[in-house]
C-alpha cells in the first residue's frame, strides 16, 4: 500500500529547475534512502513533499489524498513530518518547548513527550536548555524528536549527519533504530552512503533533478550507486529490481 | 562575441528619444508660463510644480532606496524656516529661497549617519520623531512666536504679479533641476546600485555596492528637494505657521502621489502628482472626506495596485519612456 | 524633583500600556503598525460611546470594547496585514499609514473636533491621590495605570511562555516556515497575535481617556510615544518596553521643568540619544539593556 505517490513532479528555484519530472512511490514501512550529490535536488524534493516548497507541476498523493496544493501545516496534521536540513530548531525556545510545540497536531500515535525522551535519552538532561545552546548532535536529536511529536505516518529526514561529529552521528542513528522498529515509513536523505545502505530498504539516486537509479537496497550494488551518483552512465534512469 | 552573436548595450530606444524630446518640449513651453497663463493658473501650476518635486523626492527615497519616511515634512518645514531666518537677517527673498535647500541638505548630511542606520518601520517613525522635534525647536525661536508663526514680510515688496511670476519661475527651475538630478542619478552607477539595494541590501553590499553612500546621496537629495518645496510653498503662502509646514499631511500627500503614480519608476511620481493636483482641485474643499479618500487610496493601491497607474501601464505595454534602464541587443 | 520623577514613572505606566501592543505586534510579525495610535484613540472613543450610551463606568465598557477591538485586530490581520506581509517590506507601512488617515478622519467626521474625556465617568478616581513624605503625590489613577501595565505585561509574558498558543506565537515569530512544518497554522497565529495586540490597545485607549483628554487627531502623538518607549527600552522585550516607557515619562517630566515645550523635546532627545548609543557605543558592551539595544530588528 502506497503511503506516498509522487507523479512527474517539477519544482523550481526561481527559473532554475531543481526537481525534474520526479516520480516515486513509498510504501508503508519502507525506509527509502535518497542519495545524490549536492544540488541534485534532494532537499527541494523533500521540502516539496512536506509542503515547504511550491510545486511547479506534477502531483503529490499522500494516503490516497491529493496534497499538491495543501499548505504545510495541514500536511503535518495529515501525517507528513519533515526534519529540515540544518535542523531549524527554534533557538529561543528550550528543548522541551520545541518538543511540546509540535505535539499539538492532535494526531494519535506512540509518540509523546515521555516516549520521545525515552527514545533519545541524551535529551533528558538538557530539556531546559535553549535550542541555540545545543551541540549539533543534540540539535539533531531534538529535531527528530520534534518531528516525532507530530506522530507522523511519513517521516522525512534531510541530511541527518550534516555538520555532526562521527560520534554524534552514531548516536543519532542508534536512536533512529527505535523509530524504525516502531514501524515508521521514512524517506532519508543522506550523504553517508555506507550508513544509508545499512539502514534503508529501498534506495533512489538523484542527479540534476532527476531520479537516475531506483531499487531495493539488497538488489543494488555500491558500484551502480556510485555510477548513478556521479552520472557516469548518462543513459535514461536505471531501474533495478521490482 | 558570444554564442548568440554580437551583443550591444543600448540605453536609448526610439520611444525614449521621442519621450525625452517631448518632455523637453513641454518644459520649454512651460518656461514661458506666466506670460500666457492668467494669475490664477500661474499660481495653480506653481503648486503643481511643488507637488511634482515632493512626489519625485519621496519616490527617490522609497522607490529607489527602499526608505519609507513618514517625516519628510521635517525638511519641508525647515526649508521654509531657513528662508524666514535668512530673510529676517537681511538676505533678499529669492536668493534665500535658492540657498535654503542647500543649507537643509547639509543638515540632512549631518543627520544621515544616525538616520540611515535605521531600517524599515524604525526609519519611518524615526523620521517622524525628527519632524516633531524640528517643529518643537522651531517653535522655540522667538521670531516664530510658537504656533502663531510669522510671515515672509520681505516678499510683499514685490508687486503681486511679479511675485507670482517669480514664484512660478523658481518653482519651475527647482522642479527641472531636481528632475534632472534624479534622471542623472538613475542613469549613473548609483542608479544601478539603488535597484540592487532595493532588491536585496546584503547581496548588494557583498558585490561591492556602496550601500551607505548611495542611501546617503538619495537621503540628502530628498531632503534638499523637500526643503525647496517648503521654501517655494512659503513664497506662495507668505505666512509661516509651523503647524502647517511641519504637518504629517505633506507626507500623506507624497505617499498618495507616489503610490497612485507608480513607486519606483521615474514617470510614476509625475503622473501621481498630476492626478493629485486634479483631485485636489476638484475635491479639496470637501475637507474630511477628501482626506479619507486619500487614505483609502493609499491603502488600496499599496495592496492591490502596488505598481501604481504608470507602473501597471508600463509593465503591461513594456513601454519605458525614460532611458534609465539598459537594453541588450543581440545581433545575429 | 523626586515628585517629578514619581510623576514620570506613573506617566510611564500609561506609555507602557500604549506601547505593549505595538511591541508585541512588532515582535511577532515584524510589522510596525502606523495605525496603532489612531486605534488607541478609536478605542477611547468607543469606550466613551459605550459609557455614555449604557451609563456604565469605563471599566465595564471595556468588557465590551476589548472584544470588539480584538475582533477588529483579527480582521485587520486577515484582510490587510496578511496581504501586506506578502507584498514586500514597504507595504505594511504604507497600508497601515492609509488606515491611520482613514480612522483619524472618520473619527473627526463622526465626533467633531471637540476633545473628550472619560474623567467625569470615573468619579474621584481621576483626582484622588496619596500624599507621601517629601512632597510626593501619587495619583490613584496613575498608580492604577502603572499597575495595569505591569499586570498586562506579566500576563503576556506568562502567556507566551506557558500557553500552547503562546508557544506557537513565539515559534512563528522566530521562524514562520518551520513553524508551519510543525503543524502550526501561521496565518491563524498572526491573526491571534493581532487580536491580542488590539485588545491591549483597547485598554490603553480607555486609560488615555481617563487620564487626559482625547480628540480625533491625537493618534499620531500616541504612536510616537509608544514607538519611543519601544526603542528606548530595546526592541524585542516587553519588559524593555516597560522600562523604556518609564524612562520616557521621567525624562519628559524633568524636561518640562525647564520649559513648557521641554516636555516633548526632552522625550525626543532621549530617543535620539538612545539610538546614537545603540549604533555607536553599544557594540563595546555585552550586557543587559545595551545588549537589548543592539538587537537590530530585521
Amino acid at each position: 500500500m502506497s503511503v506516498l505517490r509522487v507523479e512527474a513532479l517539477d519544482a523550481r528555484h526561481g527559473l532554475l529547475k531543481a526537481v525534474r519530472g520526479v516520480s516515486l512511490r513509498v510504501s508503508q514501512g519502507e525506509i527509502l534512502a535518497l542519495v545524490g550529490a549536492n544540488g541534485a535536488g534532494k532537499t527541494t524534493l523533500l521540502r516539496a513533499i512536506a509542503g515547504a516548497h511550491k510545486v511547479w507541476s506534477g502531483t503529490i498523493e499522500f494516503d490516497g489524498a491529493d496534497v499538491t496544493n495543501v499548505p504545510a501545516n495541514k500536511r503535518t496534521r495529515a501525517g507528513i513530518a519533515l526534519v529540515p536540513e540544518g535542523r531549524c530548531l527554534f533557538s529561543g525556545m528550550t528543548v522541551e518547548e520545541n518538543l511540546l510545540l509540535a505535539g499539538r497536531t492532535g494526531r494519535k500515535g506512540p509518540w509523546n513527550y515521555k516516549t520521545v525522551l525515552e527514545a533519545f535519552p541524551m535529551l533528558s538532561p538538557i530539556a531546559q536548555r535553549k535550542g541555540g545552546d545545543l551541540s549539533g548532535g543534540q540539535q539533531q536529536a531534538t529535531a527528530i524528536g520534534r518531528a516525532l511529536m507530530t506522530n507522523p505516518s511519513l517521516l522525512l529526514l534531510d541530511e541527518l549527519s550534516l555538520g555532526l561529529s562521527p560520534v554524534a552521528v552514531n548516536a543519532v542513528y542508534e536512536s533512529l533504530q527505535t523509530v524504525i522498529a516502531s514501524g515508521a515509513t521514512i524517506v532519508l536523505v543522506e550523504q553517508d552512503l555506507s550508513r544509508v545502505l545499512r539502514v534503508s530498504t529501498r534506495i533512489a539516486c538523484m542527479l540534476e533533478g532527476r531520479i537516475v537509479l531506483e531499487g531495493r537496497t539488497s538488489d543494488v550494488t555500491k558500484e551502480q550507486i556510485t555510477e548513478a551518483y556521479f552520472g557516469l552512465r548518462r543513459d535514461a534512469a536505471l531501474e533495478v529490481g521490482a | 562575441m558570444t554564442a548568440l552573436g554580437a551583443v550591444s548595450v543600448r540605453r536609448w530606444s526610439t520611444v525614449s528619444i521621442i519621450a525625452v524630446g517631448g518632455l523637453v518640449g513641454i518644459l520649454a513651453i512651460l518656461a514661458f508660463g506666466p506670460l500666457f497663463l492668467g494669475s490664477y493658473w500661474t499660481e495653480r501650476i506653481t503648486t503643481l510644480f511643488i507637488y511634482i518635486i515632493l512626489a519625485v523626492m519621496w519616490n527617490a527615497l522609497a522607490g529607489y532606496a527602499g526608505l519609507v519616511s513618514v517625516g519628510q515634512q521635517a525638511f519641508f518645514g525647515l526649508g521654509a524656516y531657513v528662508v524666514i531666518r535668512l530673510s529676517n537677517g537681511g538676505m533678499p527673498v529669492y536668493p534665500a529661497i535658492a540657498l535654503a535647500p542647500a543649507i537643509v541638505a547639509v543638515l540632512a548630511l549631518v543627520l544621515s549617519p544616525l538616520a540611515l542606520r535605521l531600517r524599515g518601520g524604525e526609519f519611518a517613525i524615526g523620521m517622524w520623531v525628527f519632524a516633531e522635534l524640528a517643529h518643537l525647536l522651531v517653535n522655540l525661536d522667538g521670531l516664530i512666536n510658537g504656533e502663531t508663526g510669522t510671515s515672509l514680510v520681505a516678499i510683499s515688496a514685490f508687486a503681486p504679479d511679479l511675485r507670482r511670476a517669480n514664484n512660478y519661475w523658481f518653482a519651475f527651475g527647482a522642479m527641472t533641476i531636481f528632475l534632472a538630478l534624479v534622471f542623472v542619478l538613475l542613469r549613473s552607477r548609483i542608479g544601478a546600485s539603488v535597484q540592487a539595494i532595493r532588491d536585496n541590501e546584503e547581496a548588494a553590499a557583498s558585490v561591492g555596492v556602496r550601500v551607505m553612500a548611495t542611501k546617503r546621496t538619495i537621503f540628502v537629495l530628498a531632503a534638499a528637494g523637500c526643503a525647496a518645496a517648503g521654501a517655494l510653498t512659503l513664497s506662495t503662502l507668505i505666512t509661516f505657521q509651523p503647524k502647517t509646514f511641519f504637518s504629517v499631511q505633506w507626507t500623506a500627500y507624497m505617499i498618495f502621489m507616489t503610490l497612485v503614480g507608480g513607486l519606483g519608476t521615474f514617470e510614476g511620481p509625475i503622473v501621481g502628482s498630476v492626478v493629485f493636483f486634479i483631485v485636489e482641485s476638484l475635491l479639496g474643499a470637501s475637507g474630511v472626506w477628501y482626506l479619507i479618500a486619500l487614505g483609502a487610496s493609499a491603502l488600496v493601491f499599496s495592496l492591490w495596485v502596488p505598481r501604481g497607474i504608470w507602473g501597471t501601464l508600463s509593465a503591461r505595454s513594456g513601454v519605458q519612456l525614460m532611458p534609465i534602464g539598459y537594453r541588450l541587443l543581440f545581433r545575429k | 524633583m523626586i515628585d517629578q520623577i514619581v510623576q514620570g514613572v506613573l506617566l510611564g505606566g500609561y506609555y507602557a500600556l500604549v506601547a505593549c501592543g505595538l511591541s508585541f505586534m512588532y515582535g511577532v510579525m515584524r510589522i510596525i503598525n502606523l495605525a496603532h495610535g489612531s486605534l488607541a484613540v478609536l478605542s477611547a472613543f468607543l469606550v466613551w460611546y459605550v459609557t455614555e450610551q449604557l451609563g456604565v463606568s469605563p471599566f465595564v465598557a471595556l468588557l465590551i470594547v476589548v472584544p470588539i477591538m480584538a475582533a477588529g485586530g483579527w480582521i485587520l490581520q486577515r484582510t490587510v496585514l496578511d496581504r501586506s506581509l506578502r507584498s514586500g517590506p514597504l507595504t505594511p507601512l504604507l497600508s497601515t499609514f492609509g488606515i491611520a488617515i482613514i480612522i483619524d478622519n472618520l473619527l473627526f467626521e463622526r465626533f467633531g473636533a471637540d476633545s473628550r474625556s472619560l474623567a467625569p465617568d470615573i468619579g474621584d478616581l481621576s483626582y484622588k491621590s496619596w500624599s507621601l513624605p517629601g512632597g510626593v503625590t501619587v495619583g490613584q489613577l496613575g498608580l492604577l495605570t502603572l499597575a495595569t501595565a505591569v499586570v498586562l505585561i506579566v500576563g503576556l509574558q506568562l502567556f507566551l511562555k506557558y500557553a500552547p498558543l503562546g508557544r506557537a506565537i513565539r515559534a512563528t515569530a522566530e521562524d514562520r516556515d518551520t513553524a508551519e512544518l510543525m503543524g502550526i497554522n501561521s496565518r491563524a497565529v498572526y491573526a491571534a497575535a493581532a487580536a491580542i495586540a488590539l485588545g491591549t490597545v483597547a485598554i490603553a485607549g480607555a486609560f488615555l481617556g481617563m487620564r487626559a483628554t482625547f480628540a480625533p487627531y491625537a493618534g499620531a502623538a500616541q504612536l510616537i510615544f509608544a514607538f519611543e518607549a519601544v526603542v528606548i527600552g530595546g526592541t524585542g522585550s516587553l519588559w524593555g518596553t516597560l522600562l523604556g516607557a518609564i524612562a520616557l515619562g521621567v525624562v519628559q517630566n524633568l524636561g518640562a521643568q525647564l520649559n513648557p515645550q521641554g516636555f516633548l523635546i526632552a522625550g525626543h532627545l532621549l530617543f535620539f540619544c538612545v539610538l546614537a548609543i545603540r549604533f555607536f557605543a553599544a557594540g563595546r558592551f555585552s550586557g543587559g539593556w545595551l545588549k537589548a539595544l543592539r538587537r537590530q530588528p530585521a
